[in-house]
């Protein structure tokens, strides 16, 4: 059975879905991800989606359940690269994905966390290791 | 009824050819309807000519009865290109019509000096000779509404199309501004398009200006709404600008709620927030 890799950045998490997104693969990535977090006392999980061109109610959900797993182990997402149909597809079923931040390309979403994770450091007082 | 003999007519159009097209000419030009300023007296003539010569042929070779004959395609493609020159001109219906019905006096005074003092061969020539020319008429108008149709179809499409153009305002900042009622067909176009070019632009920043639109209600709300989601979604934030007082208050009283979007009163103050969002500022040159 294949895999959603998960790759690690500095203080964050990099999924890219290249594929098909299927009910199974989406319950696995959900797994994997949040050991993940936990495993790499990751900070941030940037998701980027810019190659999945179909999306139903359950891979919404997903999204949604993933943003807020992750924000409950302490580390912020971001859904990067929505294409336009997909977004539509969203909105048409009903699903505004309120708790999801959203940016519009990888660069864009690691500035967006880049930024948070400074912000959160400002708030504890002490400055977050650079590597 | 039993077929009606048509040779006088074919006959009589081949031999007074000149007279009718000059008597019908007169009978054109001296018709109220015809539109002086839109089609010349040499035009006119050359149209009429040729569709004596045409109505000529098809008599000699096809029944009159059945115009959806082969023998009658050459007279029923140039009554069609006629009628969607006229339609295309601004001609009115009736001013289209009067080029057929105004052959009908000519040839009824040619029919009644040909078949002399027999009134019953007369009546049979003028009932055949106006049934083949009321089909005419009749197959001329439905041409004419039929190019009319075409141009207001096409217009409406155009219409849509130009109706819906994304702007580049700044590097990052999109501007929609929209103009007329918000349908269902019109949202979908809008949506599309504005969050393409969010793709292309790798816009941050979109400001939808509704002061063009006339009315809005809990369905246009709502099909605000779900543009404004979508963009969040792919990451671009919207504004909504340009809402009149009237409208505030509308939605006000009609309890339509546009959540957490952002709005503003007009596009300059939206700008001037989409700068504010994205960190530029602005000085005057003090000199």
């Amino acid at each position: 059975m294949d895999k959603i890799p998960i790759l690690k950045m500095g203080h964050f998490l990099l999924v890219t879905i290249q594929v098909d997104m299927h009910d199974r693969l989406a319950m696995t990535l959900q797994d994997d991800l949040t050991s993940r977090v936990v495993k790499d006392r990751a900070k941030g999980v940037l998701i980027d989606i810019s190659s999945l061109e179909i999306v139903d109610s359950f891979i919404g959900r997903m999204l949604a359940n993933i943003a807020a797993m992750t924000r409950t182990l302490g580390a912020e997402s971001v859904v990067v690269g929505m294409q336009p149909a997909v977004a539509i597809t969203i909105v048409e079923l009903g699903m505004s994905l309120h708790n999801v931040r959203t940016a519009l390309n990888v660069d864009k979403g690691m500035a967006l966390l880049i930024a948070q994770l400074n912000g959160l450091a400002e708030d504890d007082g002490n400055e977050p290791n650079p590597e | 009824m039993t077929a009606i003999p048509i040779s006088k007519i074919s006959e009589i159009l081949t031999a007074y050819e000149k007279d009718i097209l000059e008597d019908w000419v007169k009978e054109q030009l001296s018709a109220i309807t015809l539109r002086r300023d839109l089609l010349s007296e040499a035009d006119l003539r050359r149209e009429s000519l040729e569709f004596l010569k045409l109505l000529t042929q098809a008599l000699e070779r096809g029944n009159p009865q059945d115009l959806a004959t082969a023998e009658w395609t050459p007279v029923r493609d140039f009554l069609s290109a006629l009628s969607r020159s006229r339609a295309l001109q601004n001609f009115s219906p009736s001013e289209t019509a009067t080029f057929i019905f105004s052959l009908k006096q000519p040839l009824f005074t040619r029919l009644n000096t040909a078949t002399g003092k027999d009134a019953n061969a007369l009546l049979a020539e003028v009932w055949s000779a106006t049934t083949l020319l009321d089909k005419l008429g009749l197959f001329t108008i439905e041409s004419f509404v039929r190019s009319r149709n075409e141009v207001i179809k096409r217009q409406q499409l155009e219409l849509l199309e130009l109706s819906t153009p994304v702007v580049k305002l700044w590097e990052g900042i999109l501007a929609l501004p929209l103009i007329g009622t918000l349908d269902s067909a019109r949202t979908q176009i809008v949506m599309e398009n504005l969050l393409q070019g969010i793709v292309d632009t790798a816009s941050e920043i979109a400001i939808i200006d509704i002061t063009g639109v006339p009315a809005v209600d809990t369905l246009v709300a709502q099909h605000l709404l779900k543009t404004v989601t979508a963009a969040r979604l792919m990451g671009a934030q919207v504004i909504i600008s340009g809402i009149r007082p009237q409208i505030a208050q509308t939605m006000v009283h009609l309890g339509v709620a546009m959540g957490d979007v952002v709005t503003k009163a007009s596009l300059a103050d939206a700008l001037s927030y989409a700068f504010k969002l994205m960190a530029i500022t602005f000085t005057r040159k003090t000199t």
